[in-house]
């Protein structure tokens, strides 16, 4: 009985690996696709922003860019005048100076401001709300979840109208406000971690006479510095990714992000049609920090996307 | 001398500061502790979400005092008019009362009606993101749970799984720029190819019949990576003995995929589409730049609505905050819909473990 099945059980295996070699090929396959099909657009936008930005219109669709060059990169930073470009034939680029060295570092000064305060103040929160009896404590948490399930929008409307009354508008700190003391999941985020974290060092370091701050400063918040790490990253590409917001309110040259610089750079359409090799040039150039922070960091964002599916 | 100060530095208790003062008192320091996030969540979160409310029984422009106005501005996107028409001729302007535009018009043989709004781009741009969450979230919820199974299955690699999230990372901004140019009509790499294999030059975004499935397109290429990688998490929780004992069963591949692992996954599942379906709701920066609510309104979803009531035409606060409490009614019955229809709340791995 046992024999029989047993060879049994070794033809069906054998079969399986038969039809796995077929089966194989079309999982590769479609693993290539997939890879093609995410990577392709990133690659065409690099290969535009290469092309000799006299010749994109008759070299729209070839593989490599024609006669590459960095001519777009150094046209959006303001390193060179677009004029003699323009006589050369490059009749669709913008004409103006573009400086886009200035977008990039307000985009940083957005998004890095934004990540310390709301890193910070959603850590202390969670610190308090998962060790500290307070009364309301339990209230008080749970008033704060459900405001993860407030759509944008309906918080958006009356936050501009408040950074308006206040004459915010057109200010960094009008800017960043909204954002930069708290966020809902943050706190949420946070807690769940110093819930599963050990207290026996924390109430050694009370007992040695450390003071509550001190414990957290010292010493509950290095032990968590992978979920903060995670949280800070998550934060900071989201706020790089903002994009309504610091239109509205950072609407001033001196205060736009990247995000709003692009879009008014694409409605820039210098001969009917945006300035493609110079717009996909100052794609790149917002991509690329987002692409460094994901090259360090992807495998965390990826773990942390794994844990969400779990809370 | 460096070495001396650093440790008379960790031998020498705290001082006395601030916070040391405040002892052991819990109370004191829990409040201290989340005073700034508490003042975030008033000013931010609580203050507004009441705001919305007050704002949507008013008239304001913000330039002049608002003025309460009571449901007038809910009567003005939700209230529909029903009107007979004695022929198939009749305009439908002669039947409609005043302040009220045609919505539809249905004819039956010699007569019919029309329905009319006072603002029936309300209903209109519930019509395109209702449209656009039907095109959005099946296509790539069954997408990305077909590359969860490849991923678990055949190609379990933290570098492909890091590939398919790099589109999330990225701006709606960026994504739409990236695609504005592939699908541009002349120029965009897609066109001219389709245009070589003999499919013909597709307007995409410029289309009034295609642009809302091709915002749609686009945020599945952003999403289903990120998607996929949820559903791959719940799979990885699924015992591999529950596979053995069915195999030795009999069962097949396709067996196993609906009795074991979609059963399990509901949970995973459930949260996977309604975070999906809600966010699909508010779909807006991919909108501002590729199509800007056109062509002919063909992309004008609720946010965008909203977004032309207070920053494009004439401001209108009152409707704005109103269609946005709207839309916050409809978020939580789909959602409520949603975990009732699929029972999201329980598992059956639970009568496993």
């Amino acid at each position: 009985m046992t024999a029989i099945s047993q060879t049994k059980v070794q033809e069906r295996q054998a079969a399986a690996a038969r039809r796995f070699n077929f089966g194989s090929a079309i999982t590769w396959f479609f693993i290539g696709l997939l890879i093609f099909i995410t990577i392709f657009p990133f690659y065409w936008v690099v290969r535009t922003a290469l092309n000799d930005p006299t010749a994109l219109f008759t070299h729209a669709s070839e593989l490599l860019p024609y006669n590459p060059t960095t001519i777009n990169f150094e046209r959006v930073l303001g390193l060179v005048d677009p004029a003699p470009l323009i006589a050369a034939g490059a009749t669709n680029i913008s004409p103006g100076t573009i400086n886009f060295w200035v977008f990039l570092r307000n985009s940083f000064m957005f998004a890095g401001v934004i990540t310390i305060g709301q890193t910070l103040f959603s850590s202390m929160a969670a610190y308090a709300f998962a060790r500290f009896k307070f009364p309301f404590r339990d209230v008080i948490f749970f008033i704060y979840l459900t405001g993860l399930m407030i759509p944008g929008i309906v918080l958006f409307i009356p936050n501009y109208v408040f950074i308006r009354q206040i004459g915010w508008i057109g200010t960094f700190q009008g800017m960043v406000a909204p954002f930069i003391l708290m966020t809902p999941f943050a706190v949420f985020f946070m807690r769940q971690f110093f819930l599963s974290l050990n207290k026996d060092l924390e109430e050694a370091a009370l007992l040695d006479g450390s003071t509550h701050f001190g414990v957290f400063w010292r010493i509950s918040l290095p032990l968590m510095r992978g979920p903060l790490m995670t949280l800070a990253l998550l934060t900071f590409i989201g706020s790089w990714n903002e994009y309504l917001w610091p239109f509205l309110v950072g609407r001033d040259e001196n205060l736009r992000v990247l995000t709003v610089a692009l879009n008014i750079f694409k409605s820039q359409t210098p001969q009917g049609m945006p300035d493609w090799t110079g717009l996909m040039a100052g794609t790149v150039i917002s991509i690329v920090p987002t692409i460094i922070l994901f090259v360090f960091f992807g495998r965390r964002v990826v773990d942390s996307i794994q844990f969400s599916g779990f809370k | 001398m460096a070495v001396t100060s650093v440790s008379s530095r960790s031998e020498a208790p705290p001082p006395p500061g601030f916070f040391s003062r405040l002892g052991n008192n819990q109370a004191l320091l829990g409040i201290l502790f989340i005073l700034p996030s508490l003042i975030g969540f008033t000013v931010f979160f609580a203050a507004p979400a009441v705001r919305s409310v007050f704002i949507s029984f008013q008239e304001w422009n913000l330039l002049t005092d608002a003025e309460y106005v009571g449901l007038e501005n809910y009567q003005n996107i939700l209230e529909l008019s029903f009107n007979p028409l004695e022929s198939a001729a009749q305009d439908s302007d002669d039947v409609l009362p005043d302040d009220f535009d045609e919505l539809a018009r249905v004819q039956v043989g010699g007569g019919g009606f029309v329905i009319g709004a006072r603002d029936p781009r309300f209903y209109r741009s519930l019509g395109v993101t209702i449209t656009y969450v039907l095109f959005n979230i099946p296509l790539q919820t069954v997408l990305a749970l077909g590359i969860a199974i490849l991923m678990e299955k055949a190609a379990n690699s933290p570098l492909l799984r890091g590939i398919m999230i790099l589109p999330w990372l990225m701006p709606n901004v960026i994504v739409a720029m990236l695609f504005i140019w592939l699908l541009d009509p002349t120029l965009g790499v897609i066109n001219i190819f389709l245009q070589q294999t003999g499919v013909g030059q597709q307007g995409f975004f410029g289309s009034p019949d295609q642009a809302i499935a091709s915002v749609a397109g686009v945020n599945i290429w952003r999403h289903m990576g990120y998607t996929a990688i949820l559903i791959f998490a719940g799979l990885k929780t699924i015992p591999k003995s529950l596979y053995e004992a069915s195999r030795v069963d009999g069962a097949n591949g396709l067996v196993q995929f609906l009795r074991i692992t979609l059963p399990l996954l509901r949970p995973v599942l459930v949260f996977v589409l309604v975070t999906s379906v809600i966010g699909s709701f508010q779909i807006f920066d991919t909108i501002a730049v590729a199509t800007e609510g056109g062509p002919a309104g063909a992309t004008r979803t609720i946010i965008y609505y909203i977004y032309e009531q207070v920053f494009e035409r004439r401001i209108n606060m009152g409707v704005a905050t109103a269609a946005s409490v709207v839309l916050f009614l409809i978020l939580v019955s789909v959602t409520l819909i949603q975990i009732r229809t699929f029972q999201g709340n329980t598992s059956e791995l639970a009568d496993y473990s």
